[in-house]
């Protein structure tokens, strides 16, 4: 039988690169197939209210890999696309995906009480947590991801445009932004990469 | 001006009398679903049309005994982005298809008379330019239902 290659001089200059990167930040460098946004992104921070009407903030989720998605209920047609796409993802995960949240945040919180959140996230996962909370804050943290959502009357005959981010932002067990997913992108890809998350760093 | 009634009724009876026949005779659906959301939350709904006929047709929307009110929606996606907007037609091509599915075209249905669940049949009547109609079955699916239909 002929041996197989080892992997031996591989495992040890990813380890010289982890050891060089690893005094100044945590970061592992992973081999993502989604956009890699680790260092580009501000780390997680929020303060919320949930689906369940109490407050919360980034740390509450620290030890989770976080999936960031901004979105509205009265959205029948993306918002449960893209979520019920992330469920296949976290089915496919199987046990693993208990490390995980989706944070579902509502850019219209003026319809979206935590009441209609609850019912909503969990018509689709049970990992999906619904946030809501003052018109302000949400911008701000809109913002701080350099997303958007605009609501604009487009004519005269009572047509409108709704337009907002369609980007699910990912973070690691420690709150560091890692890597930006789209719709487009492949479940498989998605699995991946949630695989490389989830099998590293800190655990609770 | 002076009305002339006559003339109306001479165009009704033209357009009434078979000249041609209606967009919908000539339409197939197939493939027809709902997303059904919790509560009172608008549904979408989506459906593949196949048009046998020599003439293009427009599909303008639909309406339901069951929702109050249905709008023909166009999703897109552009630079990270999504965008939902109202659209008043949706062309299907003589001898062609139109496709309402996640993402694109879609039906928002507004509104529900009483609660619709995964499993429930509804009948919408799906509505052509020329004022005809298709009255179709939808198959009410869960919310976290994935598209098979393509």
């Amino acid at each position: 039988m002929k041996p197989r290659r080892s992997p031996g001089a591989a495992v040890l200059l990813l380890l010289a690169v982890s050891l060089l990167l690893g005094g100044c930040q945590r970061t592992e460098l992973l081999p993502f197939r989604l956009t890699n946004i680790s260092g580009h992104m501000p780390a997680l921070d929020f303060q919320l209210t949930d689906d369940q009407g109490k407050t919360v903030s980034a740390a509450d989720y620290r030890g989770k890999v976080v999936l960031l998605y901004f979105g509205y209920t009265h959205c029948p047609d993306v918002c449960p696309l893209t979520l019920a796409h992330l469920h296949v993802v976290m089915q496919r995960l199987g046990k693993l995906a208990d490390g995980a949240r989706i944070l579902f945040v509502s850019v219209d919180p003026g319809r979206d009480t935590p009441a209609i959140m609850h019912a909503y996230v969990n018509a689709f996962d049970p990992r999906v947590v619904g946030l809501t909370g003052d018109p302000r804050v949400i911008e701000a943290l809109v913002k701080r991801y350099r997303s958007a959502f605009t609501r604009e009357p487009a004519g005269s005959d009572g047509s409108y445009e709704v337009s907002h981010s369609s980007a699910i932002y990912i973070f690691d067990r420690d709150g560091n932004a890692r890597v930006l997913a789209t719709p487009s992108d492949s479940q498989d890809d998605l699995v991946h990469d949630l695989h490389l998350l989830l099998g590293t760093g800190t655990t609770p | 001006m002076k009305l002339r009634p006559l003339s109306f009724l001479f165009a009704g009876l033209l357009l009434a009398g078979g000249v041609h026949a209606t967009a919908a005779e000539h339409i197939r659906a197939s493939h027809a679903w709902i997303r059904v959301l919790p509560g009172d939350l608008p549904a979408g709904a989506y459906v593949t049309l196949e048009n046998s006929g020599n003439q293009p047709a427009a599909l303008t929307g639909a309406s339901s005994t069951q929702y109050a009110d249905v709008m023909l929606h166009r999703s897109s996606s552009e630079g990270g982005m999504s965008h939902m907007t109202m659209v008043h037609s949706l062309a299907v091509p003589a001898h062609g298809k139109a496709v309402l599915a996640p993402a694109g075209y879609h039906l928002m249905l507004m509104k529900a008379s009483r609660p619709v669940k995964p499993g429930n049949t509804v009948r919408l009547n799906l509505t052509f330019s020329d004022g005809s109609t298709l009255a179709t079955d939808f198959i009410a699916r869960p919310a976290n239902a994935v598209d098979d239909s393509h």
